[in-house]
């Protein structure tokens, strides 16, 4: 693995049925340069590893992700996504960004915090209602993002095990045809578009009805513009924190110091998400490639105009450069400046959600049941973009 | 006449979105973002826009009155 090898490592390196970060990243991180690799599908690209290298792509402007559209982008499956405002720079990222950024600032969002800390209370009195074991991604992991997310958005909530679909085919990496990908991205717009013709007839307050407004009266985004920023917020804004909740809960499990800990000083719970959101890989590999404007040295190595790098987050957030003990999860931790959410203009437009979201559900369920444990075999997510149990038995 | 351009560093979580968006009107220095100069031009939207975006609303616009324009709730 030298800077002159050439031929690119096959990609992604890290299981897809366990939460630990693949021991080459580490081996990755230390060489100098940046690697070679190739996914299932695409060409060839470089992987950042490192901390610095990581804010260096995600966060410069020289570094684009429109360009990747006319491109054979390196990817999981046939089926090219085009990942809507993912798929967008300035200044066309900036304008559809401004009109959904004000529903997901830190203000706005704590506002509901006291909602989800009664949904938390009310899932947790019917978790302990039914008995163990109990699947925790079913009755607790999905429903608190998901509820959130439909009533913020202006989706029905009883939709949900149609959305659950589409949006499981939406991440996945399987070998979905290309002709599969689109049917079901053809059917999610179909389904969003129905709504937003629901809520043209009758207004709501909701962000959907907001959305519709910015078109309808001051032409802010085209329509298909409208129905995929309505897709994406409903896809992206539930299969992540869903996904995060168990991991989390795995994760503490795995580390008992860390969980009595937490257990016996609950205000310790904001830091201890920051700690979790660093030190749990979500993803099977890095996706969404960065395209170079133009010729750019990252960590040692000269990319060209028109190449493309892909960033490990989970790498890079365990950089010893960056964070002392990279490799301990400690929940203590202070100034954890990690990339879970990402960087730059791409930063998660719903990490203050997020953030909020795992503090009200972690902390009420390692609360309520100090002997939490898990009840039974997990199944997990595979051929997914995040990884993390679909089915996880615990008992208390 | 000019605007000015502010950022809490209390707040500011350095997520990028600011020197993304302009960056020849935001820099980020280590952990945090900072304007380059506390002084811009009147009417540059994307100062307006980048106040908008700003997940931690750490980003605060004022005209040459000192009245606060952005964020707009």
């Amino acid at each position: 693995m030298t800077a002159t090898d050439h031929t690119p490592l096959a990609y992604p390196f890290n299981s897809s049925r366990d939460l630990a970060l693949a021991d080459t990243y580490e081996l990755v991180r230390e060489t100098p340069g940046l690697l070679r690799v190739q996914l299932p599908y695409g060409e060839p690209a470089w992987l950042a590893t490192r901390y610095a290298d990581a804010r260096l792509v995600l966060g410069d402007q020289r570094f684009s992700r429109a360009l990747a559209l006319g491109r054979d982008e390196p990817r999981s499956s046939e089926g090219k996504r085009d990942s809507g405002i993912l798929s967008m720079d300035p200044p066309d990222h900036t304008r559809l960004r401004s009109l959904v950024a004000k529903a997901f600032t830190v203000r706005q969002v704590e506002k509901l915090r006291p909602r989800i800390r009664e949904l938390t209370s009310t899932l947790l009195d019917e978790m302990e209602a039914a008995g163990p074991p109990v699947d925790l991604v079913d009755r607790y992991a999905l429903p608190i993002p998901v509820a959130v997310i439909c009533r913020l958005l202006g989706v029905p909530q009883e939709d949900r095990p149609r959305f659950r679909a589409w949006s499981d085919a939406a991440l996945s990496t399987s070998s979905l045809t290309a002709e599969e990908f689109d049917r079901n991205r053809d059917e999610l717009r179909a389904y969003m578009a129905q709504l937003i013709t629901a809520h043209r007839e009758q207004p709501q307050d909701d962000l959907m009805t907001a959305l519709i407004e910015a078109r309808d009266h001051d032409d802010r985004l085209s329509e298909l513009e409208l129905v995929d920023l309505c897709v994406g917020i409903l896809v992206a804004g539930h299969e992540t924190t869903a996904t995060q909740i168990p991991n989390f809960v795995l994760t503490l499990l795995d580390h008992p110091g860390a969980l009595s800990l937490l257990c016996a000083e609950p205000t310790l719970i904001t830091n201890a998400v920051e700690e979790l959101l660093r030190f749990v890989p979500l993803g099977s590999g890095a996706g969404q490639p960065r395209y170079a404007k133009e010729d750019i040295e990252v960590g040692g190595t000269l990319v060209r105009a028109g190449e493309p790098v892909l960033v490990a987050i989970g790498a890079a957030n365990r950089d010893a450069l960056r964070f002392t003990e990279a490799g301990t999860l400690d929940i203590a931790r202070s100034g954890n400046a990690h990339l879970g959410f990402g960087h730059g203009v791409h930063h998660c437009l719903g990490a203050p959600l997020a953030r909020l979201e795992l503090q009200e559900a972690i902390g009420a369920l390692v609360a309520r049941f100090p002997g939490l444990h898990v009840a039974g075999d997990i199944t997990w997510k595979t051929e997914m973009l995040v990884r993390g149990p679909r089915v996880m038995p615990v008992g208390w | 006449m000019s605007w000015q351009l502010h950022i809490d560093s209390g707040r500011c979580i350095g997520s990028g979105m600011c020197a993304g968006t302009a960056p020849d009107l935001f820099v980020l220095d280590g952990d945090h973002s900072h304007p380059v100069s506390e002084q811009i031009a009147e009417g540059d939207e994307r100062a307006l826009e980048a106040a908008g975006i700003c997940p931690m609303v750490a980003i605060t616009v004022r005209d040459a009155d000192g009245k606060e324009i952005a964020p707009r709730d």
